[in-house]
């Protein structure tokens, strides 16, 4: 009998029957691809009131930029946030997935998550995978214990900090951070000094680039300010730019299909039940 | 040689003015032998969801059935089409599943939100999602198309204007790469009708 090949619905996790095929690939000579990478500098530091998380805006695939904007500060809980190194698919997947177990242990437990339990999620998934799983973490917030900032290794290891830089860019930024970091440092001066450190990753390093995201968490309030600073803006623009007169490019077939509007029908009293 | 380079393609996204356009080349190879001159790159979900698939063209035709199942499964329990941003992460998530045994495959994501609102986005082999208000790219003349589109992308274009200049983009790198070119197919999407064109380029 010939086994039928169904589609069912995957039971989560990950899939390995690709992995034959692409190893005997790979024995023929054919290069695997490279993974879109978030070369990086992200830093995170404690200041009197709570803490504050800072990233640079640029993705890379080799050499190239790929991405000049990305979001590097992802979200775990209304009062935690992560920033992610490494591989930019790793990053987001394993944030996404603990902010979705956290959620739902918010839901069985009715009270605010801690950054400690975060942090134990995210340590034993990365862990289990051996540091296959590349994802370098900055993970920071504020809680009923207090403020907390973790850094979290691909292959599990955690530090508990008061100051911490990660990523390609790591060095830039420690070096700002090992002179002018000191304890009970206002917000202002919080911010200033997180900035200062990832424009020395954006100017120094080469994986780093673009704009400065900056996230400050607060007891009970929380502020992400997106492209905080913007030292990198676009000068080679051409005032016209390129106009193509109509009817420039050559076609050879033109196919126009008119989209029908979906009409929504409410549906009212059967008229044959009168 | 990469997996990425066995059959080649070029496949652009840009947004316009409440409409989009996505484009591709047409060539099909194995390697430096061309044996397809009208290879379909480009693959309809809904009437205002299209997918660009690039990379190796096996990969990319399952991938693409899969796909369309499970947007068929989508419709056929919720009743009703699905969203761009919701099929984004619906991609992100089967292209993550395979993390250790990947499809060899990047996909390019245009459809119109609520509210007729443009989205692209464009995913690596193993569902890293880049959301971009411009443009995206993929495929083997990738570092050509981020260049042409760089200079010749301005916001907010018409869908003739934007039509002229994604054409004018994709046939100038499909020129400076190899693997990629033998024509164009353009899909211009607004609100209200679907244009579909096949561009004259070089043969070469």
């Amino acid at each position: 009998m010939s086994k039928a090949v169904v589609d069912l619905p995957p039971k989560g996790g990950f899939s390995f029957d690709l992995c034959r095929r692409n190893e005997m690939l790979i024995s023929k000579g054919v290069h695997p691809p490279s993974f879109r990478k978030t070369g990086t500098t992200i830093v995170g530091l404690v200041f009197k009131d709570g803490v504050i998380l800072g990233a640079d805006t640029r993705a890379t695939e080799g050499p190239i930029v790929c991405d000049k904007n990305c979001e590097k500060i992802h979200y775990i809980a209304p009062n935690i946030y992560c920033c992610g190194a490494g591989t930019a698919a790793d990053t987001e997947a394993v944030t996404d997935m603990v902010s979705s177990q956290l959620q739902l242990h918010r839901y069985h437990t009715g009270r605010e998550s801690r950054v400690i339990t975060a942090l134990t999620l995210l340590k034993s998934h990365l862990f289990s995978y051996q540091g296959y799983v590349s994802a370098a973490l900055v993970l920071g917030g504020v809680d009923i214990t207090g403020p907390h900032l973790h850094t979290i290794y691909p292959h599990g290891s955690t530090d508990t900090l008061p100051f911490a830089t990660m990523g390609s860019g790591s060095l830039a930024a420690m070096a700002v951070f090992e002179s002018k970091f000191r304890e009970g440092l206002t917000r202002e001066e919080g911010i200033e000094l997180v900035c200062e450190a990832i424009c020395s990753g954006i100017f120094n390093d080469l994986g780093s680039g673009s704009n400065v995201d900056v996230c400050v968490i607060t007891k009970g309030h929380k502020e992400y300010l997106r492209n905080h600073q913007m030292p990198n803006p676009r000068t080679y623009v051409s005032s016209k730019g390129y106009t193509f007169p109509k009817g420039l490019t050559e076609v050879l077939t033109t196919k126009i299909t008119p989209l029908k509007e979906k009409v929504e029908v409410i549906e009212g009293n059967d008229a044959m039940e009168e | 040689m990469s997996i990425f380079e066995y059959n080649g393609s070029a496949l652009i996204a840009m947004v316009g003015k409440n409409c989009f356009a996505i484009a591709s080349d047409r060539r099909l190879g194995v390697q430096l032998q061309t044996i397809a001159t009208d290879f379909q790159r480009i693959y309809k979900i809904h009437d205002k969801l299209y997918i660009g698939l690039s990379g190796l063209a096996t990969d990319a035709q399952t991938l693409y059935q899969r796909l369309f199942f499970r947007h068929k499964l989508y419709q056929l329990r919720e009743e009703r089409d699905m969203k761009p941003e919701t099929f984004a992460n619906l991609v992100s998530a089967i292209l993550y599943e395979k993390r250790f045994g990947p499809y060899f495959c990047q996909p390019v994501i245009a459809g119109l939100g609520d509210d007729d609102k443009p989205f692209i986005c464009t995913m690596d082999s193993i569902g890293a999602k880049e959301l971009a208000k411009d443009f995206v790219v993929a495929g083997t003349a990738s570092e050509s198309l981020y260049g042409a589109c760089e200079s010749m992308y301005k916001p907010d274009m018409e869908p003739e204007e934007l039509f002229e200049t994604v054409s004018q983009a994709l046939l100038s790198s499909m020129d400076r790469d190899c693997l990629s070119g033998w024509g164009g197919h353009v899909f211009v999407i607004t609100p209200t009708e679907v244009i579909e064109r096949t561009l004259k380029g070089r043969m070469d």
